[in-house]
């Protein structure tokens, strides 16, 4: 450990505000982007069930003109 | 070998061997950034010259790897992708560019707030600083010329143009330190020279460089799997898949 306690490390010696900006930065980014890509998989297999849905209620006819949206 | 190649190209086998490979990934990226930062944050003794500022550098120096790796990356699929016209290419292409351009502005920012207590102030238009500021204007057009076409095909070729020639600007960055005279010190890794630094230092920069670039794969995949629920929708393949996921 390279600090003598809690209040010591957030303290940072000092250089707390540049430390603690580029991590939050850093994390914020990267746990974003997860949160998009798992949000992204979920609307897309969505609108591919909403989809296949509707083109199984017109029936063999493949419903063109509403599907066709994408 | 043609046909691992054939098999290459083909999205249905990509999906497959991608949703295999994909938690592998996340799982080391997670180990491997956990471990770094703990061990970087509280761990790591303190610079002797730059204190605890130097902390920093677990964040800086991964994400200045990524940004020009991503680049790399996305210009050796835009070759792929306009010379052999393999379309998996093109959608892993789209997807590195925002992660790219989150990589540069993370090494900018960092290196920003880095340089207020090192070198007393935020930014000089120094030319490392410089050519990474190009960088993430690089990626911006990339982006933006993607979408800026009515075809999306038509988007997929400007866009790998633009990769293919700003790539140009990655041996510039590399090289900005040792050309031009600059406040950026050298490189911290080389593959030659020893290490300037403590192993209980530069340990937990490998780790976080390591899991940097396992995130970037993992990331990479599975949003290279969702482009291929885009864009491959009216398949028989990803429609018959739809009804099995959730």
């Amino acid at each position: 450990m390279a600090f003598a306690s809690l209040q010591d490390f957030f303290a940072m010696g000092g250089h707390a505000p540049y430390v603690w900006s580029a991590w939050a930065v850093t994390a914020l980014l990267l746990l974003g982007s997860v949160v998009h890509a798992r949000a992204e998989r979920r609307q897309l297999i969505r609108d591919l069930q909403r989809r296949e849905r509707r083109e199984r209620r017109v029936g063999s006819e493949p419903a063109r003109n509403l599907a066709d949206d994408t | 070998m043609w046909a691992f190649i054939n098999k290459l190209r083909s999205p249905k086998w990509f999906y497959a061997i991608s949703a295999r490979l994909q938690p592998w990934f996340w799982a080391a990226a997670t180990l491997l950034i956990v471990v770094g930062t703990v061990w970087g944050l509280a761990f790591a003794p303190a610079d002797y010259q730059q204190g605890n500022s130097f902390r920093i550098i677990y964040v800086h120096v991964p994400a200045a790897f990524l940004a020009q790796s991503i680049f790399v990356s996305m210009a050796v699929a835009a070759v792929v992708f306009m010379v052999w016209k393999i379309k998996i290419a093109d959608m892993a292409a789209a997807v590195m560019a925002p992660l790219g351009a989150a990589m540069t502005f993370i090494a900018l920012f960092s290196g920003a707030v880095w340089g207020v207590p090192t070198w007393g102030t935020w930014w000089m238009w120094d030319a490392r600083l410089t050519s990474m500021l190009i960088l993430l204007f690089l990626y911006f057009g990339v982006i933006a010329l993607r979408g800026a076409f009515a075809s999306r095909d038509s988007g997929s070729r400007a866009a790998s143009v633009l990769a293919m020639v700003g790539v140009i600007n990655i041996p510039i960055i590399k090289y900005s330190v040792e050309w031009w005279h600059t406040l950026h010190q050298p490189a911290t890794f080389t593959v030659t020279g020893r290490v300037a630094m403590p192993m209980d230092m530069w340990a937990p920069l490998l780790l976080m460089v390591l899991g940097f670039y396992s995130f970037f794969i993992a990331l990479t995949l599975m949003r290279t799997r969702n482009e291929i629920l885009r864009r491959e929708s009216r398949k028989r393949w990803v429609r018959d898949l739809a009804g099995g996921e959730h």
